[in-house]
This record gives structure tokens, C-alpha cells and sequence, in this order.
């Protein structure tokens, strides 16, 4: 009989349910939803007809509309009217404060590390925004396909990193999807090109959407894509060409030029009309009739493409980083797959060819071309596909590594890595007699642990006290397909090991996020002195233990009554200051003790010479040293 | 008669209400539909309505409303693994037929 598992209150399914699951590209500009139905790719059009939902939200008077709906909003309500809100998915309130040139929104005034958009319908944040976008795809999906969606596969910039992840994945909670994976953009489009069972080579996906750029150096063996490197820029696109042509009208226009919110975005929509136009024609008129100001011109393609130009050569620029990183040259590229919109601008599609020197592909509408590939990649997760039908190899966006002495990172899986992968690194204690070793796990670039992202904390306790150095500590990361990252430690002489499994902030509300936040900077002192002390009470143990060895073996034969009492009463005030919480108390008491200690350690060190020698001639040891110097 | 858990479903239960963080036991039931007449239900349960039975077995509480009762009473929950698939299965006694899904059954 099947088996079944537990559903939440009310949400059983029907018997006999088909596994419907989506792939998802939510887009900076637009965002699309594709299935596979009879073995065939789909994307999934609106009651309209239209494919392609423009990635912008309305809050209005009666209600919350998005898509084309929004978009009309864009010009007479800009405020309320939230456009591009990708760029703002996992950024900091700080982040944004530069962004004004492009976007004007009214930020809430808010100590959250989310920024807040300000409208009629309250404050919302940048995940609520794509919530509602995702929301409406879902609902379009389970209209076309007449029931309910196990699941889809929702696409990301390669460079995303984990607070841009989790955002994307929360936005998807919110709207009720479950995310079956978060996908790479570049590495759904090569999918949908089926290249994975075509030759083997390398190939890059250069992907110019509306407000972010993306190039991946793919390798392709066995039909396996394994990603080789990834490179790009969060903040570049075809918004930016739009924004280029709108900054020449406003210098055309010159002292005419009155700037308004909604000035500012009628041109905008006038340069981005002007560009697609540019595609074919080689000039365009232009005509702006915005309340008190109006403009009239024309501008040619050479122009535009002038415009343009230094933004296009920008993308060439992390081109030739991703292949550095990648350790290829341009000639071992056999093909170039174009995504995005903006791949249908001449001047890129000229320049792209130019640099890899090869023939481009853009048969597939690039547009669609990632919500293709995420769908190929839904279907075979939603289980409708044998499991060994397509494997993808994906990367880690950022190092991964653990905090050594003096605050320093040492990476343990570098960037670009394929997962899943294992990696393992020896280290060992630092003090004689050391017992436990705090495990920090860090993600990030940056040498200094302050400037990485801190994922988790463990200890590795019940380490076999030796001298500094002596103990193996294998600390082994392991990261899985979905990119969880599981650490352990182990100390090999004695077996004793600890594990952590690093969900990056996996499941945590953006309050909880704050509040750890908050915490860990309101703390930093206070922790910073309980591992100090920390440190000299296992150095207080260390000594203490050391002496009740050395006691209990030779302390009758060599200590007077009078000496053992100052070192039992020694001995008594180290063990009262180790249990309190004064560092420099402690300190204090160990060098006493060790004072006190001095005549008896030089007496057993004697006392064990002499023991070693016993039954030896002096000329034995003479001969020997002669032996050894000759 | 009553409702129990075999050892390996009890602990997939506890562990799964614990990750869950919230609700007070497991729902078992039974819905009419499905290819041959009805198919199993299985919840948390965050409220218990007064039409409900409450068993306890292995530390775990379980639901059951009175009209499916009738239906199920004697059934031992199990947790088993088929492949790379694994979930729950309901070994009752009064179960006559089962499609070849094993998705619904009648009584």
C-alpha cells in the first residue's frame, strides 16, 4: 500500500494526486512559470494570454494588484507602486539608502535589518513584495493545471548568497510554494538548452536580465553540468541601459527639465520603449508629456549605443573574471547561451560574440529560457522522472571555513567549489592540558573573522589533556545537494567528537534574526571575557591536575610536612579563584602556586635524573655523547 | 479495542510534532473518496473537537473522530521504508480491499 505522511490540520490529499510541480524564475523585471506536461515544457500564460508577469506590485486603494495591473500604477502612484523589488531581496536597510538615483520609494524609518517600503496598505518588506508575485504565479499554475502544486523550483543568481536565498525561500513560504530547490539561473538555462546530452566542453551562460547580470563558466562531461565558476553583478542590467537613455533625454531636455517622481518614471518608460524599438529600427522618436514638462526628440542607435556601451563593456569585465576563476581561456568556451531580455540588444549580442569569439545561442526565447530549465529540474524533483535522469552540480557562493587563534579565517571549502563536496582539515589544541575546543563556523571572503558571516558555534569537549600540539583534531565540512552543511570535529587519538548541522538562518523570522543579531554585538564584550576566563580555568585544571599527579607519586618522599601544607593551602586558593570569575585572580593564584611549587619541581627533577642513572658509569653517558658528536 | 503505533511510528511522531513545534497529537481518519471508496487520513492535530477520541500509546496521542472509528478501530500505525520512499502505514484489521494504489481500501 502507498505510504502516507502526516499533513498539517485539514490538508490531507486526495488519493491518487499527480506530483504538479513548476519551475519558478522570479525576476527582477519579470517573472514566469513553467511546467512539463506530456513531456513538454510549457510556460504557463495568465487568462490573457500573456506569459510573462512584470515583477511589480501595487498596494491601492481596494486592494493589492500585480503584474500589468501594477505596472499602470508605476507612473501615477509611484510610491505605492513597487518595481524591481529583487534588488532588495536579503539586503540591509543600509544597503539601499544609495539606491535612491534609481528607485523613489519612501523607506520606513525602522532599526530592522530589512528595509521597509512605506505604503497605503501599511509597511511591507522586500519578501511580502515577492510573496505576492509568487502568489499570483501559484495560483495560475494550479488554474492551468486543475490542482494543487507539490512543489516548484524557484531560480536565483548564481552569486546570491544565503541571506538572499533565505529571503527568496521565505518569500515562497509566504505565498504558500514549497521550494523543491533554489536553482541558479545560468544553470536552469543550460538545462533548458538540453546541453547536458550534448558534447562535451565548456560553455558559458552570459545572462543579461532587467536588473541583475550573471555569467557562468559551465563544464559539460558525461552529460553532467558541473558549474565551474560564476561571476556578475547584482546591480547591473537592462534597467540600467534604460536608465542611461533616461539621463540623456534629461540632459537633452536640459533647463526645460522639471523632476517630479512621476517625470522620472515616464521617462523611464520611454527609454526602455525607445531601446526595444532600437532592436530593429535604427532611429526612434521619442515624446514626453509629463503635467508641466514636455519633451520631443529622436534618438538614433549609434547614439543609444554609445550610451550603453561602457555598461556592456562592465559585463565583459566579470566575463574575464568568471574564466580566470574558472581557469579557462576564452578560445576553451565552445558556446555562449544568451538569457535575459536584454540579450536582444544588438550592441550586446555583437560585443558577446566579439569577446568568446563563437557562435551564440539564443534559439530559445531568452526570456523563458530560465523558467524552461527550472521546470525540467521540477519535474524530475517532484519524483515524475526516474532519479538518475539529469544531475546537477551546483557551487558554494562563498567560502566556508573555521576561526583560528588570533581571530583569523581559515578556509576550509573555497568559493566555487562543486557540491556536494567533503572536505577535511587537521588541527590541534593550543595550551598543554586543553580539554574542550570551541568550533566557530564562518562563511565569507574576508581574512578577519569580524568582517565573515558567523553560521554557527559548537565545542568539541572531553579532549584528553596533552601538551600543546599533541591532540589531532579533524574537522570535516561537509556540504549536501541542497547545500546544507553538516561540521564535525573529532579528536582521533581519544575518538570523542561533536557535530553541528548549519542551517544559515534557516527557519528563523526576521525578528528572531534581528534579535540574534542585536545580541551578538550587545554581548561581544561580555563574551570576549567569558573566554578568557574560560581559557585560564582550564589552565588552572591543567595545573592543579599536573600537581596531584606529581604529588601522589613522589610528594611524601620529597616534601616536609611544612612544604606540603603551603602547597595544599596553595593548591586550596587556586581551586576557589578557578570557580569564581575573576581572570586575573586566577592568573594570579596559578603563577603562586607555581611559586610555591618551584624547590619541589627542581627536587623531582633531580630525583628523576638520578632514578634514570642508577646503574650506569658516568663514562657510559661520556661514551655516548662522543659517539653522537663524532 | 484501540488504536496503537508500532515503536518506529511513535518515534517518527514524537520527532515530527517536535520539529513542528506546535500541536497536540496525531489525527487518524478516514475520508470517503479515492478509487475504492475511501482513503486514510493523517494530521497533527492542533485542537481537539468534542466529537473526538483520544488514545494515548508510546508517549503519543492519537485523534480519531467517532465516525471514523467505526472504520479503523484496531489499527496499528507503522513507519516503514520502500526504496527511497518512506512514510506511514495503516495495518487494519477490518480493511477488506485496497486498490492497487493502496491509496483508498473498503471496509
Amino acid at each position: 500500500m502507498a505510504l502516507l505522511q502526516i499533513a498539517e490540520p485539514g490538508q490531507s490529499t486526495t488519493p491518487h494526486q499527480h506530483r504538479l510541480a513548476v519551475g519558478i524564475d522570479l525576476g527582477t523585471t519579470n517573472s514566469l512559470v513553467a511546467t512539463v506536461r506530456s513531456g513538454e515544457v510549457t510556460t504557463l500564460a495568465d487568462a490573457n494570454g500573456k506569459h510573462l508577469l512584470p515583477s511589480v506590485v501595487h498596494y491601492g486603494e481596494d486592494g493589492v494588484q500585480v503584474g500589468e495591473e501594477a505596472l499602470k500604477y508605476s507612473v501615477s502612484d509611484p510610491y505605492n507602486t513597487i518595481v524591481s523589488v529583487k534588488r532588495y531581496m536579503g539586503r540591509g536597510h543600509a544597503d539601499v539608502q544609495g539606491d535612491d538615483a534609481h528607485h523613489s520609494y519612501h523607506f520606513a524609518d525602522t532599526d530592522s535589518t530589512v528595509p521597509r517600503f512605506k505604503t497605503r496598505r501599511g509597511e511591507v518588506s522586500a519578501i511580502e513584495v515577492s510573496a505576492e508575485i509568487l502568489k499570483v504565479l501559484k495560483q495560475r499554475a494550479e488554474e492551468s493545471l486543475g490542482g494543487e502544486l507539490v512543489g516548484a523550483v524557484i531560480t536565483v543568481p548564481a552569486y546570491f548568497d544565503d541571506a538572499q536565498r533565505q529571503a527568496t525561500k521565505d518569500a515562497a513560504r509566504l505565498a504558500g510554494l514549497e521550494v523543491l530547490r533554489l536553482l541558479n539561473e545560468p544553470t536552469a538555462a543550460a538545462v533548458a538548452y538540453g546541453l547536458d546530452t550534448g558534447n562535451e566542453g565548456v560553455i558559458a551562460v552570459y545572462d543579461l536580465g532587467g536588473g541583475t547580470f550573471d555569467i557562468s563558466i559551465l563544464r559539460l562531461n558525461k552529460g553532467v553540468f558541473e558549474v565551474l565558476a560564476t561571476g556578475g553583478n547584482s546591480s547591473l542590467g537592462g534597467d540600467d541601459f534604460d536608465y542611461a537613455i533616461s539621463q540623456w533625454i534629461i540632459e537633452q531636455a536640459g533647463e526645460s527639465y522639471r523632476e517630479t517622481p512621476e517625470s522620472k518614471r515616464l521617462i523611464m518608460q520611454q527609454a526602455k520603449a525607445a531601446k526595444e524599438q532600437l532592436a530593429e529600427a535604427q532611429s526612434v522618436d521619442i515624446t514626453i508629456d509629463s503635467g508641466d514638462f514636455h519633451w520631443q526628440g529622436t534618438l538614433d542607435r549609434d547614439t543609444m549605443e554609445e550610451l550603453i556601451r561602457p555598461l556592456v563593456q562592465k559585463t565583459l569585465m566579470s566575463c574575464r573574471r568568471a574564466l580566470r576563476d574558472a581557469g579557462v581561456d576564452n578560445e576553451d568556451i565552445s558556446e555562449v547561451v544568451m538569457v535575459g531580455g536584454s540579450t536582444r540588444t544588438l550592441l550586446v549580442r555583437e560585443m558577446v560574440a566579439g569577446f568568446f569569439d563563437c557562435e551564440l545561442l539564443t534559439g530559445i526565447d531568452p526570456d523563458k529560457v530560465v523558467a524552461t530549465g527550472a521546470a525540467l529540474q521540477a519535474d524530475v524533483l517532484a519524483g515524475n522522472k526516474p532519479d538518475d535522469e539529469m544531475l546537477l552540480l551546483d557551487v558554494i557562493p562563498l567560502s566556508l571555513g573555521i576561526e583560528t587563534m588570533g581571530g583569523l579565517v581559515e578556509k576550509i571549502i573555497h568559493r566555487n567549489t562543486a557540491i556536494p563536496v567533503s572536505r577535511a582539515q587537521d588541527f590541534t589544541t593550543y595550551k598543554d592540558g586543553q580539554t574542550a575546543m570551541a568550533i566557530h563556523v564562518l562563511q565569507g571572503e574576508r581574512e578577519l573573522v569580524s568582517d565573515c558571516r558567523s553560521l554557527a558555534r559548537f565545542e568539541l569537549r572531553g579532549i584528553p589533556p596533552q601538551v600543546a600540539g599533541a591532540a589531532r583534531i579533524r574537522v570535516t565540512f561537509q556540504v549536501d545537494a541542497d547545500g546544507l552543511l553538516i561540521v564535525s570535529a573529532r579528536e582521533e587519538n581519544s575518538g570523542v567528537e561533536a557535530s553541528v548541522d548549519v542551517k544559515p538562518s534557516y527557519g528563523l523570522s526576521d525578528s528572531e534574526v534581528e534579535t540574534m543579531l542585536r545580541d551578538s554585538i550587545e554581548h561581544a564584550e561580555e563574551d570576549m571575557h567569558l573566554r578568557m576566563l574560560r581559557e585560564q580555568q582550564v589552565e588552572a585544571d591543567r595545573v592543579i591536575e599536573a600537581l596531584d599527579s606529581a604529588l601522589a607519586v613522589d610528594g611524601d618522599e620529597l616534601l616536609s610536612e611544612k612544604e606540603k601544607t603551603a602547597i595544599a593551602a596553595a593548591r586550596e586558593e587556586l581551586l576557589q579563584a578557578r570557580d569564581g570569575n575573576d581572570t586575573n585572580v586566577i592568573e594570579e593564584k596559578i603563577k603562586q602556586l607555581e611559586a610555591v611549587c618551584e624547590d619541589y619541581v627542581a627536587r623531582r627533577m633531580n630525583s628523576n635524573i638520578k632514578s634514570a642513572m642508577q646503574g650506569h658509569s658516568i663514562e657510559e653517558y661520556a661514551s655516548d655523547s662522543e659517539a653522537g658528536d663524532s | 479495542m484501540a488504536i496503537t503505533l508500532t515503536e518506529p511510528a511513535a518515534e517518527r511522531v514524537r520527532t515530527f510534532l517536535e520539529n513542528r513545534g506546535k500541536g497536540v497529537g496525531l489525527r487518524l481518519g478516514v475520508k470517503t473518496m479515492g478509487c475504492s471508496g475511501m482513503s486514510y487520513v493523517l494530521e497533527f492535530v492542533d485542537d481537539v473537537n468534542p466529537e473526538d477520541e483520544v488514545f494515548e500509546d508510546k508517549g503519543v496521542k492519537v485523534i480519531v473522530d467517532k465516525k471514523s472509528l467505526v472504520y479503523i478501530d484496531g489499527t496499528e500505525l507503522d513507519y516503514t521504508r520502500e526504496g527511497l520512499n518512506e512514510g506511514f502505514k495503516f495495518n487494519n484489521p477490518k480493511e477488506k480491499a485496497a486498490c492497487g494504489c493502496g491509496e483508498s481500501f473498503t471496509v
